[in-house]
């Protein structure tokens, strides 16, 4: 059942629920971000428009810079802003930043524990057509690795927004995972966001299982988890909307309701968020755990709906999961 | 910056040799790290931190300072023996270099030191942050200005050419860049390696200013940087042409000292050539 203190949007499970492009809400938050804050300035790199950095531009011209096609000089450059005591916010293709300029963000944003905040655009399979050199798979390692950086994958425009708000108040770097093709509005803007707690979105009376969830992934658990209610399996959906620092209260306590988990995400399984919630498992409670995620392989074009289901991402995959994980327990 | 005087010279080059010393002395109880690149750029160094720099070591961030930006983070034993004899830490704690829980890391962390401004080390990343620093600081209508070292080897760096276009693009007249050109690098020399010429006129496509010096004549790299500060329509680069391991012999012009240390014996030969004024005199 829906968690009323969620302030859910009430047409998620309708038959044409709300819909936005994640990558939205960052570009208002950015608007909002620069008429409340002086210190913010933003970076592109050559992709002003699809990075949704645009209007910001539009109407900060003197505290936005274009750097080119060349996401190592981008993110090094705003550490440097960041020392002069800027907040900059950095855009690009996450297969590109922080794919591209990884060692970079490591010296020069988390050694250096500076306030850069990286847009990871067009992340996961959800950037279909465009193949498998654009779809950004392992982002959410790659950046969960580093000390001195917090990441969040937001599940809906609504939260994305709220994230790219809260990252200028948290000291030391920031990665956003942001997808491009419109989503379902799962959260309100009455709906609570603290960065750092997750959120359970779904509580079944009986549940028998909870599902990890974080972006894109967590619209497809809800619908799994309706699915599965009307099936007669109880679940526990949670929002992991920050994944570093993770949530392992919330984990370890669900855990010891419903003895065992799975985790969805549009990433690699290896390194991803179900790596991070297992860590928390195996260190405190370990339970049976199921991965939905990408099994080591790279995407490929298609539509998003096709390379999903193509890619272990579709709801019966998680609902399978779900199937395999209460028998293991 | 005061005027130059005959004495201010001589003084600055005394400088560059205790720093050559204090380099050897440093890297000795080290064990590890780069010696010809520090000593190459000892001359430089006296006149940034004793001359140049708009700088108060009791206040390492007073907002009026002009920073410098060490890209080439390797040879940071150079500043900091620099740093300890203008006055930001006691000269004793140059022993502790690449120890443990040391304030002096092996390449230089912001935070840890005072009078270090960024972290820095892996090659090609330092002039993107002074790129960073400089539009900063003129967003904010400040006038301090922004010295970037480099060496010559960090110019086979895709990064740096994608800040090198990018300072050209924005003009930043406040920055200054000083390559320090030794002609070495780990594997050999630069030109053996991946040849680097003409980085004169490299630079010039790019839109910068560009000054060649001998980076052993503080006169001559003074005067390359008052030129650079009187420049308004574009960054400058100063082109410093120096030997590697310069004030010690067995050391100069031989890319093997790039990556290493001397031992006890070569230490005290060093110290010994640098005291005597290259056995010119026969008191230290």
């Amino acid at each position: 059942m829906i968690n009323e203190n969620q302030k859910l949007n009430t047409k998620l499970f309708s038959q044409a629920p709300d819909m936005a492009p994640i990558r939205d809400g960052f570009g208002d938050a950015l608007v909002e971000l620069g008429k409340e804050n002086e210190r913010v300035v933003a970076l592109t790199a050559d992709l002003k428009e699809s990075t949704r950095v645009d209007e910001f531009a539009k109407q900060f011209p003197e505290r936005f810079f274009e750097v080119g096609v060349a996401e190592q000089n981008m993110v090094t450059i705003a550490a440097g802003l960041a020392v002069s005591g800027k907040i900059p916010f950095v855009t690009s293709y996450a297969v590109f930043s922080p794919g591209r300029n990884w060692e970079q963000i490591r010296t020069t944003v988390c050694y250096n524990n500076v306030n850069v905040n990286i847009a990871g655009h067009h992340a996961g399979l959800m950037t279909g057509p465009d193949g498998a050199t654009h779809q950004a798979l392992e982002d959410i390692a790659m950046m969960r690795v580093l000390p001195h950086m917090t990441v969040f994958v937001p599940c809906d425009s609504i939260e994305a927004k709220k994230a790219t708000k809260a990252m200028i108040h948290i000291s030391g770097g920031g990665y956003i995972r942001l997808a491009r093709d419109p989503s379902p509005l799962i959260t309100t803007e009455e709906t609570p966001f603290i960065p750092g707690k997750a959120d359970v979105l779904w509580e079944s009376k009986k549940p028998k299982v909870t599902i990890i969830a974080c972006g894109t992934m967590v619209a497809q658990s809800l619908f799994a988890a309706e699915e599965l209610e009307k099936e007669g399996i109880g679940s526990i959906v949670i929002n992991m909307h920050t994944i570093k620092p993770i949530d392992s209260k919330t984990i370890i306590s669900y855990a010891k309701k419903t003895k065992c988990v799975v985790t969805a995400e549009e990433h690699q399984i290896a390194g991803g968020l179900g790596s991070a919630v297992a860590e928390v498992l195996a260190m405190n409670y370990p339970v049976p755990q199921e991965f939905v995620g990408v099994r080591d392989s790279f995407g490929e074009s298609g539509k998003p709906n096709e390379l999903f289901e193509k890619y272990g991402l579709g709801i019966k995959d998680i609902k399978e999961a779900v199937k395999k994980v209460v028998t293991r327990v | 910056m005061e005027l130059l005087s005959e004495k201010k010279i001589k003084h600055l080059y005394t400088v560059a040799d205790r720093i050559r010393e204090l380099v050897i002395e440093s890297l000795l109880h080290a064990g590890s790290g780069h010696s010809a690149g520090p000593l190459g750029m000892a001359d430089i160094f006296s006149s940034l931190y004793f001359h140049i720099l708009t700088h108060d070591p009791k206040k390492p961030l007073w907002d009026g300072r002009d920073h410098l930006i060490l890209s080439n983070g390797h040879i940071c034993p150079v500043q900091y023996v620099s740093l300890a004899l203008a006055g930001y830490f006691p000269i004793t704690e140059l022993l502790t270099l690449r120890k443990i829980d040391s304030r002096l890391q092996g390449h230089p962390h912001r935070g840890s030191l005072p009078g270090v401004e960024t972290t820095s080390g892996p090659l090609g990343s330092g002039l993107s942050q002074s790129i960073g620093l400089a539009l900063g600081l003129s967003l904010d209508k400040k006038k301090n200005r922004i010295y970037c070292l480099m060496s010559d080897g960090e110019h086979q760096e895709g990064n740096t050419w994608e800040a090198v276009m990018f300072a050209g693009k924005k003009k930043l007249s406040n920055l200054t860049t000083i390559i320090d050109r030794n002609n070495i690098q780990i594997d050999g020399f630069t030109e053996d390696v991946m040849p680097l010429e003409s980085l004169r006129k490299k630079y010039e496509a790019f839109g910068w200013n560009v000054i060649d010096v001998n980076g052993h004549n503080i006169e001559e790299f003074i005067y390359a940087v008052l030129e650079a500060q009187s420049v308004f329509e574009k960054p400058t680069v100063i082109i410093a042409h120096t030997i590697p391991g310069k004030g010690v012999q067995f050391m100069e012009k031989n890319y093997t000292w790039h990556g290493k240390v001397p031992n006890k014996k070569e230490a005290e030969e060093a110290i010994h050539e640098i005291r005597s004024l290259g056995n010119k005199i026969s008191h230290e």
